[in-house]
């Protein structure tokens, strides 16, 4: 929302600050910051072992580095500060275990749609959800905020995965808080586990109008695509950039499609000038905008007009999310949606890579 | 008494009020988009009109907007059933005071136009159509404190006021 895109959303970004000021709390805006869920990661200010509340609901991101993160409404956020406390019931815990190998480009985003897919949009609802298994430790720190991200997706109240040398590294390198490094207890009682063969997975595709409409990429390649958005708090980060910039380079958008590239925070907006890779995107006629969650949420930066076509690396592709109410979006991975964005249609990545 | 307005399954926070509109956080403006991509007609021409709104599994699955049950609120809806709720979207209606009761049976069996009587504490739901009666699942005490209280807000008012 910020920089605003109108008089409305101005006046409440005035409020934001005024509110910032009168406090003195810090704020991250525009210029000095980036996708919440990007940069609170980035900047160290999540660290295993903590309890987070967060007034979004993909506050579950946080899970990836060994936090229980959870969102919550508005009011129940001003209660949190007002008060230090907040009402909770324990959850029951529910198990995801990926087993297998990570075939080439294979991201964080298929596995956590496939998830999805497998155990339904509702499938996790008020549960814990703890990932796991041999194929995690193949998931970069970015694929695992991506798969964290999307559990809300599945209805969970948390997503976590149990911290490894991985996590430890990642979190050394950007904070000096103490960490709380938990794992669950080897006799541990679930109310479900789910075990998912990564071995041999297809890239996967979320098709409209939910993100628990899952289909291998082969089942959904084809269809006609007018805009590709790669960003948002589930996949604007440096691994996401990468990608997409190894499929791009040298390759050039589909005449008439929209290639719309958000890094998520101004980290990674730097780190992607500096690798060269915004010189490719422009190259290949992408857009490139500053971090904002925009299209996400059919706010600005790419809203869909009536019977548009999106595939996106985003999160949700319920009616009506990204503009007109006859609008639909497709949710893949970075790689996908690179892929898609050079030919048009929905397209598998493996060939570019 | 109120009548009965019936959704499907997983209708999502963005088909309750779009977040094109959050732009404003004031309610009636919220009110007069309730609805709009799932049924363009019900905020126009049902507004104020006392309806209860009966869902199926997952009512208000995805963002954490509260917006999402302040519209509904707004556009003078006086209660959610639902065969179940996501969990952003009921602690959001419990923290604005927008009565919601999960019950399998009384959201199965209503079907929109009937007449329903219910009690948001006692949890009875009464269908005088089909001359059926529910029980919801209880309420915990915590949070009929805080629809007692008008909503978390003067809850947490009356809560610093205790401690000072």
């Amino acid at each position: 929302m910020v920089p605003a895109k109108d008089i409305d959303a101005a006046n409440l970004c005035v409020k934001m600050r005024d509110f910032a000021k009168r406090h003195g709390v810090p704020l991250y805006e525009g210029g000095w910051g980036g996708i919440e869920h990007a940069l609170l990661p980035e900047e160290g200010l999540v660290a295993p072992g903590m309890f987070v509340v967060g007034a979004d609901s993909h506050t579950c991101t946080y899970g990836a580095v060994g936090c229980f993160a959870t969102g919550v409404g508005s009011t129940d956020f001003a209660a949190a500060l007002a008060l230090g406390e907040l009402w909770f019931r324990v959850p029951g815990s529910m198990r995801l275990i990926f087993n297998g190998k990570m075939g080439d480009g294979l991201m964080g985003k298929d596995l956590i749609l496939n998830a999805i897919g497998e155990i339904g949009v509702d499938g996790a609802t008020y549960r814990a959800l703890e990932f796991g298994g041999g194929a995690m430790g193949d998931v970069s720190m970015d694929g695992r905020l991506t798969i964290c991200n999307m559990a809300i997706e599945a209805g969970a109240k948390n997503g976590i995965i149990a911290p490894d040398a991985k996590t430890v590294d990642y979190v050394r390198a950007r904070s000096g808080r103490a960490l709380g490094l938990y794992a669950s207890d080897p006799d541990a009682q679930y109310v479900e586990t789910v075990e998912i063969d990564v071995t041999g997975m297809e890239p996967q595709v979320a098709l409209p109008h939910s993100p628990g409409n899952v289909k291998p990429v082969s089942e959904a390649a084809g269809a006609e695509v007018d805009q590709v958005v790669i960003g948002s708090c589930t996949n604007g980060r440096m691994e996401d950039m990468r990608i997409a910039a190894r499929i791009l380079k040298g390759r050039s958008v589909r005449t008439g499609l929209r290639c719309i590239i958000i890094p998520a925070t101004q980290g990674i907006y730097l780190q992607a000038l500096g690798e060269g890779l915004i010189e490719t995107f422009v190259k290949a006629k992408a857009v490139v905008s500053t971090p904002t969650c925009g299209p996400c949420l059919g706010m600005h930066m790419g809203v869909l007009g009536e019977g548009e076509v999106a595939l996106s690396t985003t999160n949700r592709n319920f009616i009506g999310r990204m503009g007109h109410r006859s609008s639909k979006v497709y949710l893949a991975s970075p790689a996908t949606a690179a892929a898609t964005a050079v030919e048009g249609r929905v397209a598998d990545p493996r060939r570019y890579l | 008494m109120v009548i009965v307005y019936k959704v499907g399954d997983n209708v999502d926070t963005d088909l309750i009020v779009p977040a094109r509109y959050l732009n404003t956080i004031d309610p009636a403006e919220l009110g007069r988009h309730c609805f709009e991509d799932l049924d363009p007609e019900f905020a126009k021409s049902r507004r104020g009109e006392g309806l209860i709104v009966v869902a199926g599994r997952n009512f208000g699955c995805g963002s954490s907007r509260e917006h999402a049950p302040i519209s509904l609120k707004a556009a003078g809806v006086r209660c959610v059933i639902a065969k179940s709720f996501a969990r952003i979207f009921f602690r959001n209606a419990v923290n604005i005071g927008l009565p919601v009761m999960e019950c399998e049976g009384a959201a199965e069996a209503a079907e929109s136009g009937d007449e329903v009587q219910f009690d948001l504490f006692s949890g009875t739901i009464t269908n005088a159509k089909r001359g059926e009666r529910y029980s919801a699942k209880p309420l915990p005490k915590s949070m009929q404190e805080i629809y007692s209280s008008g909503g978390l807000m003067n809850y947490v008012k009356r809560r610093l006021a205790q401690r000072s």
